[in-house]
């Protein structure tokens, strides 16, 4: 009896969630409970939605996210390491019709790439900079990046970072929320899903502002990195609502659209 | 009363069983295969509790692969 009702349950008019189709049948190359995949998820789901398919061009970073090329079904650009926001610059101004994102990790935005982000959202380009924070350096072994926290352990501070030998975590998403240029910056998380939920309608938001010529707007999704972390997923969800909250509080930084 | 019944499937292939979904389940209808992995060797999410689904769709939200799909039915 039970068995027949769940195969009722289960059919195309009862549908209420699936993949989206944007988003590519091959397998991710991040580890379990990563969460690019969430966001990777969400921006397929919104630019589908916004029916942008055809017009999207992204920019992936040098980073964990390098072979975002490979899951969403749009057009892909591969930037050299933190120069995203430049190519991004010069596409959507040869081609103003298309909604252009880059999505960039900390290291590529808040460390070797500074230069490229602060003047791009400075110049107020038309572009959408998707920046994952994960306080960490995933993909090369989980060394310190310029947004690890005081006391974070990580490959190349091993007995937590210290204010006097490497300086503080720099909050670049702040720093572009000062700036003429942006119209929109805001800071989301990915644990929950209600924080899904929310992060998905920042970055439709994000998108409506590039398509209509206002400036850039910045999506920061304070991530995990359970692998850099050394954390089971759930563990590095708490471990994220306990110490990166506090530093990284979530929430509209600027938004001169509304 | 109009009762709501859910249910999800899970692509094998795909999960990593990295657990989220069925921390992100409110009515504990998911956890991962106890001893059962799929060709990676991950042990894969599925419906333990089936009748307790209310195709809230939290876990299709939170899983990093998007493996998961939601079915919801009104039975009146």
């Amino acid at each position: 009896m039970q068995e027949m009702e769940i195969k009722d349950i289960i059919c195309e008019e009862n549908k209420v969630y699936s993949k989206p189709e944007l988003l590519e049948e091959v397998h991710m190359h991040y580890c379990p409970g990563c969460s690019h995949g969430v966001i990777h998820k969400l921006l397929a789901e919104v630019i589908q939605e916004m029916g942008l398919t055809e017009k999207t061009v992204g920019i992936s970073p040098v980073g964990c996210a390098v072979f975002a090329y490979n899951y969403i079904d749009v057009d892909w650009v591969e930037a050299a390491h933190g120069r995203a926001p430049a190519v991004a610059t010069a596409i959507s101004r040869l081609w103003p019709d298309n909604a252009v994102f880059t999505y960039q990790g900390d290291g590529d935005m808040s460390a070797i790439g500074t230069a490229e982000s602060i003047h791009a959202a400075n110049r107020g380009e038309n572009i959408v900079m998707v920046f994952v924070n994960n306080a960490i350096y995933g993909m090369t072994g989980g060394q310190m990046a310029p947004t690890t926290l005081i006391g974070q352990k990580t490959a190349t501070t091993p007995y937590g970072r210290r204010v006097d030998l490497n300086g503080h975590p720099l909050e670049i998403t702040n720093l572009m929320a000062i700036l003429d240029g942006t119209c929109y910056v805001t800071r989301q998380a990915v644990h929950t899903p209600a924080a899904v939920r929310k992060t998905k309608a920042a970055l439709k938001k994000a998108f409506e502002n590039a398509m209509a010529k206002k400036g850039t707007s910045v999506v920061e999704v304070v991530a995990t990195c359970n692998s850099g972390w050394k954390l089971t997923p759930e563990k590095a969800n708490k471990w994220m609502e306990e110490n990166m909250f506090p530093k990284y509080p979530l929430g509209d930084l600027k938004n001169t659209v509304e | 009363m109009a009762k709501i019944r859910g249910a999800v499937t899970v692509n094998i292939a795909r999960c990593k069983g990295c657990n989220l979904c069925v921390v992100a389940c409110p009515t504990n209808t998911l956890s991962l295969q106890p001893s059962e992995v799929n060709d990676r060797g991950y042990h894969f999410a599925y419906m333990v509790n089936p009748e307790n689904c209310i195709g809230c769709s939290s876990c299709a939200l939170v899983c990093p692969d998007a493996c998961i799909e939601v079915y919801r039915k009104r039975i009146d």
